[in-house]
């Protein structure tokens, strides 16, 4: 291809890509060095009100001849880091009491690091391995049954995944459907969302419940182009299902396993929906709802922004972290065959 | 062609319905006005009043606050009213995305009585409709059965919650609004200025103090006797506990009192009775705080649109129309006696309960309450542990602010 046709093919997503992901990333992390403050004054305020009238000395911001509140943007260096990393409490509790967890977690930070890593870590598996064994199920039916259960199968899938969240929450909250019949076969007093684990548990679940299809679809897509005559041969050779499952079509499908591991890594690093769904946060936190947490606004009418970008410019900084040996991986292949 | 003209017919008799729904109003509203506000009883009285003069279309939202002040700021404002309590409506102020109301009050507002005007350095900036204030709600029935007194304090509401935990009656003796964030650092300050009276000394947090100790000990206590769910229950959790008849005592909001004797969903009619908050010290003050709910314009939009939404809102403020509903809050009107089930509002405010003490400061440290006193709750950080994160959680937040 002429370099003048390859540019003139790119430019309209290179384009897109600068104005809609490259700046406001750029953006965020120039906010991550500062702090949005409103220019304040302290002022003497008579207010009257139901219970009285008072006069009382309060910090206002100052606006402008418009009626704007004046911003002012500090730059402030790493502190907004140093906020939420606080490495001078995390180095002085290891130092006092060891590595002991239950004074380590009282930094927000790690706590929700913790929980996100958990979260991440211990679904991926489980997502993958159900997920293709789904896609083999569905695989040897017959035909005719195929369509109506491929379907059932991407439901949870469909369904908005704060919805979902929602809805699981209330089969289990106080005297759900679900708690009732479990406290009923175990008969024992259940309240699952009184401690941390218990709504962690629910959390991971829902999640594999959520994500299953996605890589279902995706394996099952793959299985259709496994090679029939390899498989036939292998049958013939006196390999059984699972050789034939191990070395035939896994690593005929693994560029797929790499790819889901990819797309659910990236996904669950950003786990958010769960923890609004399950309001799960007196008990758990994730990176992302400390990000949400601080772009909240407060009853005086202000957000963190400072701290929002800087947890954002850290969880993307985490994934990139844990996509690295994914990453390579499919590098080194794409190298090899090229080769 | 039959089923579109079916359908077509339908659409319009709704259309014609509407049309003479409007009729129940005697102004008629051209002007399209919309509104912000909470979404509890009271407003959805206030305004499915102001609905029936036509062209007014009320958004009711229990999570308001998040979109308040960006929405107001926008230009033209997205809503021409808003509903504000005693704490957003500092947000709206201190953002000055609100307008004056002296004129319209002069004009329209003569039913209007003194204490309903928020007046900010001489200028009307609210309408205040009526007061809130969390208090006690008990099952009358439960405890003149098992012989205990109204709880007067906090003490001796854990007596009264032990006394009917082992006569097991209810599943749980206590509810609480202890959802974590605004409702349970709501839960801290109530309880906080039964023991203290100021969160601040100068611009720096006082509650890292034996009466922050206190109130973290006593909110504790409480939740021993509370569904071990607490911390996702909200106001409407806790009312339709009581509802089911799941509780027999809680702390609640004024606002919540009305739908307890609500025959659609209660199971306890004419069961709940109420009394002032308890006491946090045998002599002190109740431990809960009193708020006003009211109605603020906006700024930016315009003075036509302006005087539509204040005659709308003398319309949803009329006393005829909250006197047909004594029992959604407790009103700001002389017009008609309060309900019975405003008298805890009433009571409390008269044992002298402190105004919630709304300020850009304490916006910020009643976030950080909200976010730090979970662990605590949970046991998984100690009281010294908790009030020292507060500390410096809010030190952080302020510094970040520059109220610092």
């Amino acid at each position: 291809m002429k370099k003048s046709t390859f540019l003139v093919f790119t430019m309209p997503s290179f384009i897109m890509m600068t104005l809609f992901i490259a700046l406001p990333l750029l953006i965020v992390l120039i906010q991550s060095f500062q702090f949005n403050q409103d220019v304040l004054e302290t002022i003497e305020r008579e207010n009257c009100d139901p219970f009285g009238c008072k006069t009382e000395t309060i910090t206002v911001p100052v606006l402008d001849e418009n009626g704007n509140k004046i911003k002012n943007n500090i730059w402030v260096g790493f502190q907004n880091y140093k906020n939420i990393l606080k490495f001078e409490q995390l180095s002085s509790v290891i130092s006092n009491d060891g590595f002991e967890w239950s004074k380590i977690r009282s930094i927000d930070f790690y706590k929700a690091l913790r929980f996100t890593l958990t979260f991440t870590f211990i679904t991926l598996p489980f997502v993958i391995i159900l997920g293709l064994i789904l896609a083999l199920c569905v695989n040897v039916l017959i035909n005719r049954l195929k369509g109506p259960i491929i379907f059932i199968t991407l439901l949870p899938f469909i369904i908005t995944p704060v919805i979902g969240a929602l809805s699981i929450k209330w089969l289990f909250i106080g005297d759900g459907i679900l708690t009732l019949f479990l406290e009923n076969i175990l008969d024992k007093d259940i309240a699952l969302f009184s401690q941390g684990w218990t709504i962690e548990i629910l959390m991971l679940f829902y999640r594999v419940w959520h994500t299953i299809p996605f890589a279902f679809v995706i394996f099952y897509a793959g299985l259709q182009t496994v090679d029939k005559e390899k498989i036939e041969a292998a049958f013939v050779d006196g390999a059984n299902r699972l050789q034939r499952l191990r070395f035939i079509i896994i690593p005929h499908i693994m560029p797929l396993i790499v790819f889901v591991a990819l797309i659910h890594l990236m996904d669950s690093y950003r786990v958010f929906d769960e923890i609004v769904g399950f309001s799960a946060s007196g008990f758990r936190i994730s990176l992302q709802w400390m990000t949400y947490d601080f772009l909240r606004i407060d009853d005086s009418g202000t957000r963190s922004i400072g701290r929002a970008s800087a947890t954002s410019v850290l969880t993307m900084i985490g994934i990139i972290i844990i996509l690295i040996p994914v990453l390579r991986r499919t590098f080194k292949e794409q190298k090899e065959k090229r080769l | 062609m039959k089923k579109i003209l079916v359908l077509f017919a339908i659409f319009t008799s709704f259309f014609f319905l509407a049309g003479t729904n409007a009729k129940a109003c005697e102004l008629n509203n051209s002007v399209p006005v919309t509104s912000l506000s909470a979404g509890f009883d009271a407003w959805k009285v206030v305004t499915s009043a102001m609905e029936e003069c036509g062209n007014f279309t009320p958004t009711l939202d229990q999570e308001y606050r998040d979109k308040l002040v960006a929405s107001l700021e926008s230009n033209p404002s997205q809503f021409t009213m808003a509903g504000v309590s005693a704490s957003t409506n500092v947000s709206v102020l201190d953002a000055g995305v609100t307008r004056p109301l002296d004129d319209l009050v002069a004009k329209y507002g003569d039913s209007l009585q003194d204490n309903q005007k928020i007046v900010i350095d001489g200028k009307i900036m609210a309408i205040a409709m009526m007061t809130n204030a969390q208090h006690l709600f008990y099952r009358e029935d439960i405890l003149s059965d098992l012989g205990i007194d109204i709880p007067t304090t906090y003490d001796e509401l854990l007596k009264a919650a032990k006394v009917i935990k082992d006569a097991g009656v209810v599943d749980y003796p206590l509810g609480g609004t202890f959802k974590s964030g605004w409702n349970l650092g709501e839960e801290f300050v109530n309880m906080y200025l039964g023991f203290a009276d100021s969160f601040f000394d100068g611009n720096m947090p006082a509650v890292n103090n034996n009466d922050g100790y206190e109130t973290l000990k006593m909110m504790k206590k409480l939740t021993e006797y509370m569904d071990p769910e607490y911390l996702t229950s909200d106001s409407t959790y806790v009312q339709q506990q009581f509802q089911q008849g799941k509780i027999a005592l809680a702390n609640l909001w004024a606002s919540r009192a009305g739908a307890m004797d609500n025959a659609e969903e209660s199971t306890v009619v004419g069961l709940v009775k109420f009394a002032s908050a308890p006491k946090a010290k045998k002599n002190g003050k109740p431990a809960s705080t009193l708020w006003w709910d009211g109605v603020v314009i906006a700024k930016n939009v315009t003075d036509e649109e302006a005087e539509a939404a204040f005659k709308l809102a003398m319309v949803g403020l009329d006393a005829a129309n909250l006197g047909a509903n004594p029992e959604a809050a407790p009103w700001l009107s002389n017009a008609f006696d309060p309900a019975p089930s405003n008298i805890g509002a009433i009571l409390t405010a008269k044992s002298g309960a402190a105004p919630y003490p709304a300020s850009a400061k304490m916006s910020t440290l009643h976030g950080v309450l909200g976010a730090a006193i979970g662990d605590y709750l949970t046991g998984a950080a100690t009281a010294k542990a908790t009030l020292e994160k507060i500390e410096a959680d809010y030190i952080t937040a302020a510094t970040e602010k520059g109220l610092l």
